[in-house]
Parts: structure tokens; C-alpha cells; sequence
């Protein structure tokens, strides 16, 4: 089972809400932040991490001027204005490929000769524990992040069949509700939404469920920073009620877990709730995702 | 006498301040309606939100639409099945892994998986697959309070968002043009990649909200190094300095170990949540929180950026992404 923690909108919690769940889940899982753009599930939990394995796609790299008949048919298939003709000549911009290899299969000479680009590089390792744990961090000023997060969770793949048990992953998911969070989500079996009660946190919300719930995965909501404003936490209540979503937990706002976090540390000691409302959260998201009941 | 000969007008370069985060959630759209209203009383400023895939300054600001406009991208792959003949070819074809055979070998496109690069499409030897445009968003052209506000949302799952924040601020630099405002103030996208990229294409200046955290700081420096690589001028806010102290200290010192420009600090106030709950930017009301941000409003509006080296360079926005 895995179930892609996500939030529509940036800064709702879920990096503090998957790590804490992680701290809290009752059976050996893998953690995973596919969050490449700007990774920090590992701020809060500490994975010792092998060296970082670069990926990169396959595009054109140059033009074989000897073989390059300029006939324009590479530039006819490219979608994304990486191939030009300049008079007699074609010119390719690998900054602009999407990786899509339309090109080179349509080339009747073989002249587009494969250069590559690096989108970035992935890293396994574990946690103190033995949980093993993949992250991955865009190269800067790299454009593409979903051929990156692809990468990522095909390295998953691998990991989970090694641990032959079958057991769950836990996803820190990109923010937003575009390319980058619903491939994670179209590769995870579950969803579990962080929500902000702010206005712009409902706003984004809405968006959010409206995205995932097309994709048909299971979703369930973690209300975070509750108790600020009545009327925004019932608001979200409300729209858990009317869009039948479980809401699985509403962890209180406090400036002194605030500042907790800000540390890189988890408000276990800090707030006598946490670790009851997250061991609570986890067994119920283990319930309702996976129908197991562990006690 | 000699006739004095007039200048070719040119149109007045156009200031792009971008207000950007790395991290989602350190109080980037709160901060930019606070300036909109700082910046409100000079009367130069257009508008323009670029976080057109969970989009928010509308809801402090309010707008008016006057004008809407449906955004189309590329699709999704779809097969005509009766044309088909089950070849496989558009599958060997298929980078992304997006065509899967399904029942009689005919193929099946996992919409979640293709780019819609339109390469199954171009091999397909029976014509049989069709890429149909699509409407992806919509954009807007509004009035606020605080003047004229050019805003989009992407229907939500779509792509094609960098493409879309390039759309809206071209078309609120061509409005600023048409009305004679020599000022962009764009709410820009978090993280680093597609839409952020394309929010600092053109920019003048890309104001940093950082949050003082072990996550906010690191986002920050990812952000700051994209800026960096493209050559655009940074300056900083240190939103919430409060609930770090110490990480607030390390910020600054970095800022000013990069050359990066300390416009100023908020402290964490709660009134501001409920401030933005009311539809109000904290500079509408009359605060401390409020004078805060208008000194940090006034650095940054009368801040000369230091040439930097080179021409910066951006790519257009990539169609599918």
C-alpha cells in the first residue's frame, strides 16, 4: 500500500505530518519524499544516505552535419521547440526536450546524434531503525521534475520487491495539484491530504480534491494547525461531510510547536498529544487504506 | 534655427518584482497583498498572480473580472478503436510508458502517464490516434482595489502550468503598457522548477519570503541558487523571525555572504491569519504588523539592483510541462 501524503497548497504540514506518522507507524514501511524540488522529509528524520545517482533523459544532443538531409521532419515531430532550421540547417536546444524521442525515430538519416541532460540525481539509504528511505532533488534550473520523480519511484519499485513483504510506503508528496504531485499520485494507492484551515489553505484544498478525486485513489484529510479560527476549521469539517472524506485527526496549532519544528525536531516532547493523535492517525489510515487492523 | 530632433520613443523598461518562496506556506501571498496595497498608492503597479496552480491572492484581493479568456494546451492521447489495428508500433514508440495493451492487443493510453508529445500519434500507421486540444484553465483580467489584477487558475491534474504563468504575465506586461504602469508585482509559484522557472523569466528583482526553519532555510538556498543561475538580483523577507531566532541569525548572514538584500523581518503575528480570514491585507489596517511591512514595502520599491554580469537567460516554457 502506498499512500501519497499531500496538500494542494505549500506549507500545510506534510513533511512534519509524514514524519511524524512514520515515527508512529506500527508495522516496517519505506519512506520516500518525492518531493524533488525541495526535499526535507530527511530534516526531520535523519536517513544516512549512499552517494546520489544521477538521472538524466536521453535528447538530442547535436546535429551530424554530414548526414543532416535538413528535410525538417525532427522539427515537424517535436512538440516542445527544441529542433529549429536555420536555412539549410537544423539546430537542437536540449534545454527545451521533454524526452519524448520523437525525433531520433523519425530521423531518416540517423543524423540527431543522443546527448544527454541531468534532471537531477535520487538517494537510498535508511533510518536508524532499518526503514529503508529514497529521496531525490532536482539539478537547479532544471525545468522537468516528473521524469525525475518517475526515476525515483522506479528505484522504489526495486526496493519494495528486495523487501518481499509487501509492506507500506509512506510518499512526502510535491505541493501543488500539476504534473508534479499526480505522478506521485498515479503511482500510489492512497491519499492522504494535509489541510491548512487558512482561507488559501481551503482554497487550495478544494482544488486539491478535485484533482485527486478523479483519480479515483482513497482519500482520507489530516486537519492541521486547528483551532485558530472556528469558522475555518468548521469549514473544512463541513467539506469532509459533504465530500464523504474521513477526517483523521486535527492537530492543534501551537507557536511552541511552530518553533519545535522550525529546529528540524518533531513535537513529541513538546505537545503531550502528538504522539496519540498520530499513533491514532496512523491505525486508522492502516484501517481505512489498507482493511488491517493492528493492535 | 535647427530643428531639434525627438528621440525615438521607446516604452520605459518594465520593473518585475516577483515575490517567490522555495518552500510553499512561509506567508508569500499574505505578504504580497500587503505590498499590492503599499504599492496601491503610487498607482504604477499592475498586478499579477503566477501561482496559477493553487492560485490565492484573489481572495484577499477581490477581484472584478472584466475579461476572461479559456486556456488550451495539448491533450492527452486518445485511440479511435475501430481504426486500429493493433500494430503495437505507437506502444515501441512511447517513451513515458504510457500505452499498455489491452484487450485484443489493442493499445491503452494511461492519461496520467502520457506527455501527450504526439509521437504515437505521428507513427501510427491508421491514423487512428488523435491528440484533441484541450481547455487546461482559464485566465483573467480583473479590477481590485488595489488596481488592475491579471490571474489564471489550471483546472486542477492539468499540465502545461509553465506555460500558463508565461501567459499571464505576458499579458499583464502588455497591459501595463497599454495603461502607461511601469510596475509588475507578481505573486510567484513555489519550488523550483516549471512554473517558478517561468515566474522569473523577465524579472527584475526576485523578492525571497523565507521562513526561519531548517526546511525554509534549505528551500531558500535551492531557490537563491536557481536565481542565481538566471541571473536575476535577490532580496529577502524573513517572514515569522520570531519562532527562530537563531535560524533567522544564520539567514541573515548568509544573505549577507551572498549579497542577497535584507529588505526586512516580520515577527509571527496571529492577527495576520485572521486579517486574511476578514479579506484584508495586514497594510489595510493600522498596526504595528502593518508599519513593518510598509518600511520593508518602501526598501524594496526604491531598491537599485546591482548589475549583475551577463544576459540572464530563461527557456520558454516547455509546451507539456
Amino acid at each position: 500500500m502506498r499512500i501519497a501524503i499531500a496538500s494542494g497548497k505549500g506549507g500545510a504540514g506534510k513533511t512534519s505530518i509524514a514524519a511524524s506518522l512514520a515515527r508512529m507507524w506500527p508495522v516496517p514501511h519505506i519512506l520516500c519524499d518525492t518531493d524533488v524540488e525541495a526535499p526535507n522529509l530527511h530534516i526531520y528524520l535523519h536517513p544516512s544516505l549512499n552517494d546520489e545517482e544521477p538521472v538524466s533523459i536521453a535528447v538530442p544532443g547535436k546535429v551530424n552535419q554530414d548526414l543532416c538531409t535538413a528535410c525538417g521532419l525532427c522539427r515537424q515531430i517535436c512538440g516542445y521547440g527544441a529542433i529549429a532550421r536555420f536555412g539549410k540547417r537544423i539546430s537542437v536546444f536540449p534545454d527545451m526536450c521533454h524526452g519524448c524521442g520523437g525525433c531520433f525515430d523519425v530521423c531518416p538519416t540517423g543524423a540527431l546524434v543522443e546527448g544527454t541532460r541531468a534532471l537531477g540525481g535520487i538517494s537510498l539509504g535508511s533510518l536508524g531503525d532499518g526503514t529503508p528511505y529514497l529521496t531525490g532533488a532536482t539539478r537547479i534550473g532544471e525545468v522537468m521534475t516528473p521524469p525525475l520523480i518517475r526515476a525515483l519511484l522506479s528505484r522504489l519499485d526495486d526496493v519494495e520487491r528486495e523487501s518481499h513483504d509487501g509492506r507500506d510506503v509512506l510518499l512526502d508528496s510535491p505541493p501543488g495539484v500539476s504534473c508534479p504531485v499526480m505522478t506521485v499520485v498515479s503511482r500510489a494507492d492512497a491519499v492522504l491530504m494535509v489541510v491548512d484551515p487558512s482561507p488559501f489553505g481551503r482554497s487550495d484544498f478544494a482544488l486539491a480534491y478535485e484533482a485527486f478525486s478523479r483519480t479515483g485513489r482513497k482519500l482520507a484529510c489530516i486537519l492541521n494547525r486547528a483551532g485558530q479560527s472556528e469558522s475555518g476549521d468548521a469549514a473544512v469539517r463541513a467539506f469532509c461531510r459533504e465530500h464523504d472524506l474521513p477526517l483523521l485527526a486535527e492537530i492543534p496549532f501551537s507557536e511552541r510547536c511552530a518553533a519545535v519544528l522550525s529546529r528540524g525536531e518533531l513535537p513529541f516532547d513538546a505537545e503531550a498529544a502528538w504522539k496519540s493523535i498520530f499513533r491514532d492517525a496512523a491505525e486508522k489510515m492502516r484501517a481505512l487504506f489498507t482493511g488491517d487492523c493492528h493492535d | 534655427m535647427t530643428e531639434q530632433i525627438a528621440p525615438k520613443s521607446r516604452p520605459a523598461p518594465l520593473r518585475e518584482i516577483v515575490v517567490i518562496s522555495g518552500k510553499g506556506g512561509t506567508g508569500k501571498t499574505s505578504l504580497t497583498a500587503a505590498f499590492a496595497a503599499c504599492a496601491a498608492e503610487g498607482g504604477n503597479a499592475v498586478l499579477c498572480d503566477l501561482d496559477v496552480d493553487t492560485p490565492d491572492l484573489h481572495i484577499v484581493l477581490a477581484p472584478e473580472v472584466r475579461e476572461s479568456f479559456e486556456f488550451r494546451g495539448r491533450g492527452k492521447a486518445v485511440v479511435a478503436h475501430p481504426l486500429c489495428v493493433a500494430c503495437g508500433e505507437c506502444g515501441r514508440h512511447c517513451r513515458f510508458g504510457a500505452i499498455v495493451p489491452g484487450e485484443g492487443g489493442k493499445p491503452v493510453i494511461d492519461p496520467l502517464a502520457c506527455e501527450g508529445c504526439g509521437v504515437c500519434k505521428a507513427f501510427c500507421p491508421q491514423q487512428a490516434i488523435m491528440l484533441p486540444e484541450i481547455i487546461c484553465g482559464e485566465w483573467h483580467v480583473s479590477e481590485t482595489r488595489f488596481g488592475p489584477f491579471v490571474h489564471a487558475v489550471l483546472r486542477p491534474g492539468q499540465e502545461n502550468s509553465g506555460r500558463l504563468v508565461s501567459l499571464v504575465k505576458q499579458e499583464a506586461r502588455n497591459l501595463a503598457r497599454k495603461i502607461g504602469r511601469d510596475t509588475l508585482l507578481c505573486d510567484g509559484s513555489p519550488g523550483t522548477g516549471c512554473p517558478v522557472i517561468s515566474s522569473l523569466s523577465g524579472a527584475t528583482l526576485a523578492v525571497c519570503v523565507i521562513e526561519p526553519s531548517l526546511s525554509g532555510k534549505s528551500d531558500f538556498e535551492r531557490v537563491a541558487s536557481v536565481c542565481r543561475h538566471f541571473r536575476i538580483p535577490v532580496g529577502v523577507v524573513i517572514n515569522r523571525c520570531t519562532l527562530n531566532p537563531d535560524i533567522t541569525e544564520q539567514l541573515e548572514a548568509f544573505c549577507r555572504q551572498e549579497g542577497y538584500a535584507i529588505f526586512g523581518k516580520v515577527p509571527f503575528d496571529a492577527s495576520l491569519v485572521r486579517t486574511t480570514a476578514a479579506g484584508l491585507a495586514a497594510t489595510e489596517e493600522d498596526t504595528p504588523l502593518a508599519r513593518t511591512i510598509r518600511d520593508i514595502w518602501q526598501r524594496i520599491d526604491t531598491f537599485k539592483a546591482p548589475l549583475l554580469q551577463g544576459r540572464p537567460f530563461i527557456p520558454a516554457a516547455p509546451a507539456g510541462s
